[in-house]
């Protein structure tokens, strides 16, 4: 049985025939996109590494069956910067020295990406913590990668500001 | 995983239709199911994908003064709801201390109260596990069972029903709406879940094929938004199943208090509501003595199921905590670490 999907993934349009529905999100953008800046840790929904956009929305792509997503749009880790430019959680998280090996990176920035859109964190570093609990730095790289959320949410919301103004 | 059919029904009628038959199984979030599958402990022939049905996802207030939540709507979704959480800040409060951001945006309503539980033997496919395959035993009876039940279990199983929301829920007598081959109907949620007994592979209420479509809490529930606290012990700061945790609801009048509501979670197979312990209160000044009198009541007939009889006091003095707290008054603000009992206060920082 080959279920047909639409995905945007990074802006392009993607028909996708999935010739089995077992495949994950995460296997997807891994396997059969070539998107492989998106990383496997548990591919139980424990460590974050995976975590991806869905619709905007910061998700763990390991436990989402691809079948179930038609019609919507992702966001990696490769859809982020603009060219050479670097989304500015991404030169937040060097700026800040906000990894150490690199593997959860990905999965951080992403989910901080999502921490700063849904806007429930302020500038209040437990919160930050908080909301990315779900995100495992086994480096240990927490402090800088707190710091990197909260200088890239000031950065945002002062562009944000600017555009207004 | 096993292989499957999957199915993509477009309205409930269809997607009832194909749930009642033999071998289905209904997959919204896929926070648990999906996990559960990969490592072979479910696995269902035909999974009927219900995450896209229509009507499913919105919070609705009745004229009645009731609220009704779709089955659909996703845990961050229900906690941020501005209206939603200042009428029921302690369901908003325990949503917000599960899981982690990212799995509470996939994650349902529906699919919270029927998650399956957590033990370690249970989803060890080399383990004997009465749920997993009736009969076979309960290795977590002689296991590692520090974080089993002590209340409602039997020698055939001692997990616990690992919900956070539940809890407050269960206070607040919430109801769930049902759809199924024979139609719809509506039950308790404390009469949801089923304790162990001697069928601990009957996990709840539900019918072969039914679907639970909503979750309705009556306009009563709205009166303890004043005093209502969630509280949950971990092993570590976020992101973990609770050790115990506690939803204690309390309306005072002039100095007393006028009704009360309670229950606890990680103790039993299902959310547990402390009915003689609320009672206890009635009238009572909310004072230490009577919170201790509610907590002893509630954990009466709790005993262990293996090493864990810590849990035990611990539950006393979490509901205690938890009533302490209410009585304080429900924060205006959301603790930044929501239900912890090391952060009573908002602000509070758990690293200097």
């Amino acid at each position: 049985m080959t279920l047909s999907i639409s995905l945007t993934v990074n802006g392009q349009p993607r028909a996708i025939a999935l010739d089995d529905p077992r495949v994950t999100l995460l296997d997807l953008l891994r396997e059969r996109l070539h998107l492989s800046g998106t990383k496997k840790g548990c591919d139980r929904g424990q460590c974050g590494a995976c975590t991806v956009l869905v619709d905007g929305r910061r998700i763990n792509a390991c436990l989402s069956l691809a079948a179930t997503l038609d019609g919507a749009s992702v966001t990696t880790i490769e859809g982020l910067a603009e060219g050479e430019a670097l989304h500015p959680v991404q030169a937040a998280f060097i700026a800040c020295d906000g990894f150490q090996c690199g593997y959860c990176t990905p999965g951080q920035i992403m989910s901080a990406v999502g921490l700063i859109s849904e806007g429930h964190a302020g500038d209040d570093a437990e919160r930050v913590r908080e909301l990315m609990s779900g995100n495992l730095c086994r480096c240990g790289a927490y402090k800088g990668i707190t710091e990197a959320v909260l200088q890239a949410q000031r950065e945002m919301t002062a562009e944000t500001g600017r555009d207004a103004a | 995983m096993n292989r499957f059919d999957f199915l993509r029904p477009t309205g409930l009628t269809e997607a009832i239709a194909e749930g009642g038959k033999p071998g289905s199984a209904y997959l919204a979030g896929g926070t648990n199911l999906v996990d559960l599958m990969k490592i072979g402990v479910s696995r269902p022939e035909r999974l009927v994908d219900i995450s896209r049905l229509p009507g499913l996802d919105r919070i609705d207030w009745l004229e009645d003064g009731s609220v009704r939540i779709g089955a659909l709507v996703r845990n961050a979704d229900l906690a941020y709801d501005i209206r939603f959480a200042s009428a029921f800040p302690a369901v908003a409060e325990a949503l917000l201390s599960g899981a982690s951001a990212q799995l509470r945006n996939a994650a349902t309503l529906g699919g919270n109260l029927m998650q399956r539980n957590r033990c370690a033997y249970f989803q060890d496919g080399a383990s004997a596990c009465n749920r997993r395959v009736p009969g076979s035993g309960c290795d977590a009876l002689h296991g590692e069972n520090r974080l089993h039940a002590v209340l409602g279990w039997s020698e055939n199983c001692i997990a616990t029903h690992p919900s956070d929301v539940c809890v407050p829920l269960v206070a607040l007598d919430a109801v769930v709406e049902i759809e199924g081959p024979q139609g719809p109907r509506e039950i308790a949620l404390d009469a949801l879940h089923r304790l162990p007994g001697d069928t601990p592979e009957l996990e709840n209420a539900l019918l072969p094929g039914e679907l639970i479509v909503g979750l309705r809490l009556p306009a009563e529930a709205k009166a303890f938004a004043a005093k209502a606290r969630y509280l949950k012990l971990r092993e570590r700061m976020s992101y973990a199943f609770a050790v115990v945790s506690a939803a204690a609801m309390l309306t005072v009048e002039d100095g007393r208090i006028r009704e009360a509501r309670l229950a606890l979670g990680a103790v039993a197979a299902k959310p547990w509501r402390a009915r003689a312990a609320e009672a206890s209160l009635i009238g009572a000044l909310p004072d230490t003595e009577a919170f201790a009198g509610a907590a002893a009541l509630a954990l009466a007939e709790a005993k262990p199921s293996g090493a864990n009889e810590f849990k035990i006091e611990l539950a006393r003095r979490i509901l205690v905590r938890a009533l302490t707290l209410a009585m304080e008054g429900t924060p205006a603000v959301m603790p930044a670490l929501p239900a912890s009992p090391f952060s009573t206060h908002t602000g509070d920082r758990h690293v200097a």
